[in-house]
């Protein structure tokens, strides 16, 4: 449908009176990228959003989208559109009018319109409630309403704010895959805001960790998984132990995966440290442990169902993990 | 067992006889708490309007009123011209008032919800729109007198300023005067109901219309306007029924020199023409309701309430 566009932060920076909202932040979007800005709240993640959508005044630095620096624009110029966290959609409009709405905004007559709308709510399958009013409609119908309005100015770049929050576990997974598929069908550039690891690994190109204003990694989410650079990266992800490397005779700190620790010492393993059971979560396909060891906040152990059943533990037992050097990841202090 | 079985039955009586008393009870109790309004609108609102729609049939002198079942109140009323001369007028001062005040009550409102930031300086600055309503009716329309009289404040300083070389006559006792009045007595009755209604939106519609690439005055015509409608119509009923019933401000600030219907009713009762004034305030009470659900009609105020 459209091409998207490149988008790229310049030392970007948002500040509330003597409060640091983004410190300084370097990105590069590529064009047609879906890229995920992850992080806890309060880490500046929705105020980048902002600023690239044009909802908030950038600070210092610069905002290129496309070719051009876009930092006085207003957001209808700058080739976005964004999707709200709890759609805002218009109460007083139909569907119709809602998706029409920029549209009309611009001046296209009636007819032409009414006409566009009614194919971009095709699109995304809601041309059957064309006429109803956003009162009407589920959580799930209202975000494809609002997915719809946003799409209709051709943006290069969709701008979704946490889009999935409001909806319930079931709906989140199918909207994800939609949105996945959406991307695929129309190849702009994604840009969503979410604080779930889930969803970014799920669905990004290009995954943002932010913390405190700052970016912590960004990089394909395989990557993030496997080499986290920092404790915070390796805690926010999941399915890691950060440990004190005391406990393995180094300096600083390492990550080690959680599904890579045995328990026992039948298994070979090059490092092994003692602890008692804490927790213990079936999961179904794997079990979860969680161990008091010295030298780490939180242990974590995943085992697989069969693995775990072969030599079972209950809680508070002491047991033995272990695990090969070559799982061990240093981190950046 | 047996312990048990003989604890359960003892006071099975007890039990059956609150039973019953707690299914009557059920079944009244609605009606009771429906009751205390009931009765107080029956006294307060219905009684009297019924009263007064039974006198306007009555027949009167100059010197008593006598029970009886006629229509010549109606008729002397609906076909002198005086009457339809001063429905007009009252219908211009409604009109006149009600456009004033939803000019600047919408400004107001639409300033303090969306301009001012900070939720204490909105509560600050809403709480100064309501200084005036400290004082009585009466006292604030009186000092507009000598403020706009012909050697009034204004006229003075208007005249030393050089602007003027004559004071301007229609200041003080005229129409413009008495619309001047009934803008400063009841546009904070527009305001409040329309603060209420924008401080509903969400203000990420105006965010989002931003996005589609709506300029100010499309958000304010496409979204914020729409939204604002009940609160609109709430304001609009209480300025015009007020405006609609008022007497008083009419006859000071227009000198004695305009009517309106509550002027015509007060004169017909200081004339002891009860029945006459009962006619035509039954008829007043007609046309406002007539107009108030014109407004209910165009605007559903429902989930406003």
């Amino acid at each position: 449908m459209t091409a998207g566009s490149t988008v790229e932060l310049v030392k970007l920076r948002k500040t509330y009176g003597s409060t640091v909202a983004v410190d300084g932040i370097d990105l590069r979007i590529a064009a047609g990228s879906y890229c995920c800005l992850l992080g806890p709240s309060g880490c500046g993640k929705t105020s980048t959003l902002r600023m690239i959508a044009g909802h908030e005044d950038i600070s210092d630095g610069d905002l290129l989208i496309g070719d051009s620096v876009v930092n006085g624009e207003p957001p209808a110029r700058r080739g976005t559109a964004m999707m709200f966290q709890s759609y805002a959609l218009f109460p007083h409009l139909d569907c119709v009018d809602n998706v029409a709405f920029s549209l009309k905004m611009k001046g296209v007559g009636k007819e032409e319109r009414r006409r566009r709308a009614a194919e971009m709510l095709d699109l995304v399958d809601m041309g059957r409630y064309a006429g109803r009013l956003p009162a009407q409609l589920s959580g799930g119908q209202q975000q494809r309403v609002a997915l719809a309005r946003a799409l209709i100015t051709r943006p290069g770049v969709l701008l979704l704010d946490e889009p999935l929050s409001a909806l319930d576990p079931f709906l989140r997974v199918r909207m994800r895959e939609e949105l996945k598929r959406l991307h695929r069908d129309i190849g702009i550039t994604f840009i969503h805001v979410t604080h779930s690891q889930t969803e970014a690994m799920a669905l990004a190109d290009l995954a943002v960790v932010m913390n405190q204003g700052r970016i912590e990694q960004a990089g394909p989410p395989r990557e993030l998984f496997n080499r986290p650079r920092t404790a915070f990266v390796a805690r926010f992800i999941g399915g890691h132990n950060v440990i004190d490397a005391g406990v393995i005779g180094d300096a600083g700190r390492c990550a080690v995966r959680a599904d890579r620790i045995r328990l026992g010492g039948a298994h070979p393993a090059d490092i092994q440290v003692e602890g008692t059971v804490r927790s213990l979560e079936y999961h179904g396909a794997t079990v979860h442990l969680g161990l008091d060891v010295a030298g780490a906040e939180e242990f974590a152990v995943v085992l697989d169902e069969a693995g775990y059943f072969d030599a079972p533990v209950a809680i508070g037992d002491r047991v033995r993990a272990g695990w090969n050097r070559t799982d061990v990841h240093p981190l950046a202090s | 067992m047996t312990v048990t079985a003989e604890t359960s039955r003892s006071p099975a009586p007890a039990v059956a006889r609150r039973a019953k008393r707690s299914r009557l009870l059920p079944r009244v109790a609605p009606y009771l708490q429906a009751a205390p309004l009931t009765v107080t609108l029956l006294l307060f609102l219905l009684v009297p309007i019924l009263t007064i729609v039974a006198v306007s049939f009555w027949d009167y002198d100059s010197v008593r009123i006598y029970p009886d079942f006629v229509l010549t109140n109606y008729v002397e009323l609906l076909t002198s011209p005086v009457t339809w001369k001063t429905y007009l007028n009252t219908l211009k001062y409604a009109a006149l008032a009600w456009a004033a005040t939803l000019g600047i009550g919408f400004t107001v409102a639409y300033f303090l919800a969306f301009h001012i930031r900070s939720t204490t300086w909105q509560m600050v600055l809403f709480l100064l729109c309501t200084i005036p309503f400290w004082t009585s009716n009466i006292i604030r329309m009186i000092s507009w007198i000598p403020f706009l009289g012909r050697n009034g404040l204004l006229n003075s300083g208007l005249i030393s300023a050089g602007i003027i070389e004559h004071p301007l006559e229609f200041l003080l006792f005229s129409d413009f005067a008495v619309v001047l009045a009934f803008v400063h007595l009841y546009t904070l009755f527009m305001v409040v109901p329309i603060f209420n209604s924008m401080m509903r939106i969400d203000r990420s519609l105006v965010e989002a219309a931003r996005d589609g690439g709506a300029s100010g005055a499309q958000i304010l015509w496409n979204v914020i306007l729409p939204l604002t409608k009940p609160g609109i119509a709430i304001g609009s009923i209480f300025v015009v029924t007020l405006v609609m019933g008022d007497f008083i401000t009419v006859r000071l600030m227009s000198g004695g020199q305009s009517a309106s219907i509550g002027l015509m009713i007060a004169n017909e009762i200081s004339l002891l023409q009860y029945p006459a004034a009962a006619a035509n305030a039954t008829v007043l009470l007609a046309v406002v309701l007539i107009m108030v659900a014109a407004m209910l009609r165009v605007v559903d105020i429902r989930k406003e309430l």
